[in-house]
């Protein structure tokens, strides 16, 4: 049987800010997007914050009612990436199988490492020793006999803790708890599952195969197999990569945009970056997402396919505007953009060409998009620059975190 | 409370790639010489937060901490 490890750093990024500096331990701490870049949100929040109700996502005034004597402090991205690295360091010493879900959270599969360091549970609680006494921060760990179990455990106790779900006791452990407690159950899912008196992870496990597979197709038989424990997705070799399936980028405006000029040198410039990534990345896309937020945070996403495999940034910019003078009604404001590269292909996979494509004019894009890649790369990003897209006052500046996020299953062949 | 204080540290490097800290430069310019290095280990620092690899080393007698973080070195001062 396999042995499965979820570990979760506890409030990451306020855990972070308050070991970093201690004086912040006896206050209630948020950490909170910048107001300045209309980020003004909480990001993260300390045990002391969250007995005032202090919420993650809620604006710093809402926070602020709740908790006068909040201390907010700004984000720290660089310090979070060092310490998930170090703290994936340890992880690496007990297992070659680590996956990452997200910055603050990984599975082990210790299950060829028992022999070497004990069991499941003596690992989870050296591996928790250490992240304290090495790093100064606190995890919560699941062992269990799958990934999805695993994951529960390290949610049922909390901070600095283990929580040991097995083939015996997961009945006792897990069916008592809410649906949508369990990975894989969904906001719209445990919706329709209420609806059915579908309320805890037990109900789910009992559900007849033929109402979730009617409501909710492979994904319900799925849901109730993870309920009862028959989840078999591995854990995946530290090394590996998931393979990319979309590249964007997007940001909040330092102010609204009002008109298409505005607009058309945003989705140029956001497209520009995405393109650099594309390159970088090897890969031509097949198709372009726009997602557009007006001021009053609603949002939508349109999609297109490119009429050839592209990594040009004029190109996808182009797509991404006609997108946008298609299907924007020009109601509101807007106050965030993301352009993304979608349906991805390796750069090299061989395309059919028409005879209506100039291929003389294609190779000398490609030429000019490798130039001016050659030219940021010894000089720096802004050395060179469509002119259209020099002066954007609305554009905020400072550096931009690329941030993994959490990836999907991978279930054993 | 006690602060980080970033100091300059003199050390020898092996050719193994051990490093082994000689002396601490203060911020006024005075050096207080490692006389011992007793233990070196990964570990946060609970006074002034922060981790590196740190080492107890003994200066004019007494022990104290000295961290490495990466490429810098700090002290728990006063």
């Amino acid at each position: 049987m396999r042995t499965i490890l979820h570990s979760d750093l506890n409030n990451f990024y306020a855990s972070v800010e308050c070991m970093m500096n201690p004086e912040l331990k006896k206050y209630p701490v948020a950490v909170c997007g910048r107001v300045e870049e209309r980020h003004g949100i909480v990001l993260a929040k300390n045990y002391a914050a969250k007995a005032f109700g202090v919420k993650t996502g809620e604006t710093i005034f809402q926070a602020k009612c709740k908790c006068p004597d909040l201390v907010t402090v700004d984000p720290h991205y660089n310090e979070y990436m060092k310490y998930s690295r170090l703290v994936r360091a340890i992880y690496c010493d007990y297992s070659d199988q680590v996956e990452a879900y997200g910055m603050d959270e990984n599975w082990l599969d210790v299950t060829g490492s028992r022999m070497v360091f004990g069991d499941g549970e003596k690992i989870a609680n050296e591996i928790r020793e250490r992240v304290k006494f090495e790093l100064g921060l606190t995890v919560s760990v699941g062992v269990s006999f799958n990934k999805i179990f695993a994951k529960l455990g390290s949610d049922m106790k909390k901070p600095d803790a283990v929580t040991v779900i097995s083939r015996d006791n997961f009945k006792e452990k897990v069916w008592g708890l809410p649906a949508d407690d369990m990975l894989g159950v969904g906001r719209s899912a445990i919706r329709e599952l209420h609806r059915y008196g579908v309320n805890t992870i037990g109900d789910l496990a009992h559900c007849p195969d033929e109402m979730l597979s009617y409501k909710f197709g492979i994904n319900g038989l799925r849901m109730k197999q993870f309920a009862n424990g028959e989840d078999n997705s591995a854990v995946v070799h530290r090394d590996f990569e998931f393979p990319i399936k979309s590249i964007g980028r997007g940001t909040t405006f330092t102010s609204d945009l009002t008109c298409n000029s505005e607009v058309w040198c945003m989705i140029l410039t956001l497209a520009d970056e995405v393109a650099s990534r594309l390159r970088a990345a090897k890969k031509k896309a097949h198709g372009v997402s726009l997602t557009v937020k007006c001021n009053d945070l609603a949002w939508k996403e349109w999609q297109c396919g490119t009429e050839h495999p592209t990594q040009n940034a004029y190109e996808l910019a182009c797509r991404a505007f006609e997108l946008f003078t298609k299907n924007y009604p020009w109601v509101k404001p807007i106050r965030a953009m993301t352009v993304r590269a979608i349906r991805l292909d390796d750069e090299d996979i061989c395309e059919q060409l028409t005879i209506f494509r100039d291929a003389g004019r294609i190779a000398k894009v490609e030429a000019k998009d490798r130039a001016v890649d050659e030219i940021r790369r010894r000089f720096g990003r802004s050395a060179i620059t469509s002119a259209s897209t020099m002066k954007l006052e609305k554009f905020p500046g400072g550096a931009e975190f690329e941030l993994t996020m959490p990836t999907g299953l991978l279930t054993l062949a | 409370m006690a602060q980080k204080v970033y100091v300059k540290v003199n050390a020898d490097f092996s050719p193994e790639g051990e490093v082994r800290p000689r002396s601490i430069i203060w911020r006024d310019g005075s050096v207080f010489e490692i006389t011992a290095v007793m233990m070196q280990i990964r570990a946060a620092s609970t006074k002034v937060g922060g981790c590196g690899l740190r080492y107890t080393v003994r200066v004019e007698g007494q022990e104290r901490y000295l961290f490495r973080d990466e490429d810098r070195w700090f002290v728990e001062g006063k």
